[in-house]
């Protein structure tokens, strides 16, 4: 039985176009530049694009009461979760039979992001094209309801795409089935890096020539009973709000939902005549190798400095750094130090904003829906704020954007990600 | 009552220290007993599953939270009040 199988693509011709853009692509060696030619996002913002920017440019929060089964029983019960997801307004059945609601994310988002580049994979850019996608807990609402049944309800059978439903890499194969990606296609998971990690190695991949273009992002869908009781246990989580940098802060908030991006050879994109969002210029990841929750801000600033190293960027051309800014006491403390440090004087000059204080933290899904703040920053002028900040915490005493968006023109950006497992990996961006 | 109570404390907090529960001091703060930000989770589950009890503690702001956890005289203090709510 062939679960999906939506017959438009049964055939894979080479069109004229494709063919064109291939032949203005002959192959070289060296490293290529890589452009931004298409996003696509849902979140607890909106349920696109551009409805997630203009939350941004707002300042609007996403974070509400929370709404699933079980609630009642936790005692973290805020969180920014998507609204009005109707599974059955996008998929068929035997699709929602198929897709755990991070799969389903990430295939909306990429749907968006695809449509926008305007590339079609029929023929050999399909062979060099693939997908990799970053997530921490992959199927999770699909491991909680078959664990319910099992467990709770005492049930002996389960359905028989549980496997094929849960396993990490279940999205980025949908993807590449969905669009015929035939290249490089797999999932990374390194908790709350796993988006910057997934993007940083499109990046390299396309850099280096391996692909032409790459699908790259993340999501997560951990919003259920067991995924929030579990962070539950570290104490870590706010009860009331996301407040990064502020005095006040008291811990992050689970967000969901998902980013996905094409990264494309620039000169295949120019040629083609794509509109450009963004080039992205760098990317460095680092191991603090030193503790499994504590944040190192050497390990951060080696990540930081080496993106830029990487991109062969002055310090001083960075305008706008988009935050891992959990609200947590002990990121918020080791990343201002760590970029104070990296950037010297120049930190005082830079604005750093989390907005994870409006879609919350989408764990293995976050660096992706943060990347769209990055592009609205240089695309548009308009810098993302960080909401909920009520007071100054003298160890977090950079420019945080507080409150309201503001209009600035920057030419650099970098996204920072920095996971439990002291993991961390930071992007650079440029305008074009 | 309450003697049992501090000795089933101490000796959660002992084995989390590594330390004999005779070598938990009541003067002694989770630092000088070795005990990080994660011991500290880890020994405040322990102790609610020991007694059935929920402590209030948020590891972002441990200083506001209401579980006094300056040393082990006032670990064990707001234990027994805990306790002692749960039974009243």
């Amino acid at each position: 039985m062939s679960p999906k199988k939506s017959g438009k693509k049964a055939a894979r011709a080479l069109s004229d176009a494709t063919m064109a853009a291939a032949s203005v692509t002959p192959p070289r060696h060296g490293p290529r530049r890589v452009a931004i030619t298409g996003a696509g996002t849902i979140n607890a913002l909106g349920h696109d694009v551009a409805s997630t920017m203009a939350a941004f440019r707002e300042g609007r929060c996403g974070i509400t009461q929370l709404d699933f089964r079980d609630v009642d029983r936790l005692s973290i019960q805020i969180g920014a979760q998507v609204h009005d997801w109707r599974a059955e307004d996008h998929f068929n059945r035997q699709q929602i039979l198929l897709y755990d609601k991070f799969t389903q994310f990430t295939l909306l988002a990429a749907k968006q992001a695809v449509a926008q580049s305007g590339l079609c994979f029929e023929g050999v850019l399909g062979l060099s094209a693939g997908v990799v996608l970053g997530t921490a807990g992959g199927g999770l609402n699909t491991w909680d309801e078959n664990y319910r049944a099992v467990y709770e309800e005492g049930k002996n059978r389960v359905h028989p795409f549980v496997v094929p439903k849960l396993m990490n890499n279940a999205a980025a194969s949908h993807v590449s089935m969905e669009f015929g990606l035939r290249g490089p296609a797999f999932t990374v998971a390194t908790a709350c890096a796993s988006s910057n990690h997934a993007m940083g190695l499109a990046f390299q991949m396309v850099r280096s020539g391996a692909a032409q273009v790459m699908l790259t992002g993340g999501s997560e869908a951990m919003l259920c009973f067991g995924g929030v009781k579990a962070w539950e246990g570290l104490r870590v989580m706010s009860k009331d709000a996301c407040r990064p940098f502020s005095g006040n802060r008291n811990g992050m908030v689970q967000g969901e939902g998902a980013g996905v991006f094409v990264f494309e050879d620039f000169d295949h994109a120019r040629a083609r005549g794509a509109e450009i969002l963004a080039e992205v210029v760098g990317f460095a990841m680092s191991s603090d190798a030193q503790d499994i929750v504590m944040p190192s801000a050497q390990g951060a600033e080696r990540a930081i400095t080496g993106a830029l190293r990487d991109g062969g960027l002055n310090p001083e051309a960075v305008g706008y750094i988009n935050a891992h800014g959990t609200g947590t006491a002990a990121n918020d403390k080791t990343e201002c130090a760590a970029v104070a440090h990296a950037f010297g004087h120049h930190a005082d000059r830079l604005m750093i904003s989390s907005t994870k204080s409006m879609h919350g933290h989408l764990i293995g899904g976050t660096g992706a829906v943060e990347l769209l703040a990055c592009i609205m920053a240089l695309r548009d002028g308009v810098i993302a704020p960080t909401i909920g900040y009520q007071e100054p915490d003298p160890e977090c005493a950079l420019d945080v954007v507080p409150n309201e968006a503001r209009e600035a023109q920057v030419d650099v950006v970098l996204s920072n990600a920095f996971a439990f497992g002291g993991l961390n990996a930071v992007i650079a961006l440029r305008r074009v | 009552m309450t003697d049992t109570i501090r000795s089933r404390i101490r000796a959660i907090i002992a084995e989390q220290a590594m330390l004999e529960p005779d070598q938990i001091d009541d003067h002694a703060t989770p630092a000088d007993l070795g005990i990080d930000s994660l011991g500290l989770v880890e020994s405040i589950f322990a102790l609610e599953e020991e007694f059935d009890i929920a402590i209030p503690f948020n590891a972002n702001e441990p200083e506001k939270s209401d579980f006094d956890i300056t040393n082990m005289g006032t670990i064990i203090a707001a234990v027994e009040r805990l306790v002692s709510l749960k039974a009243a």
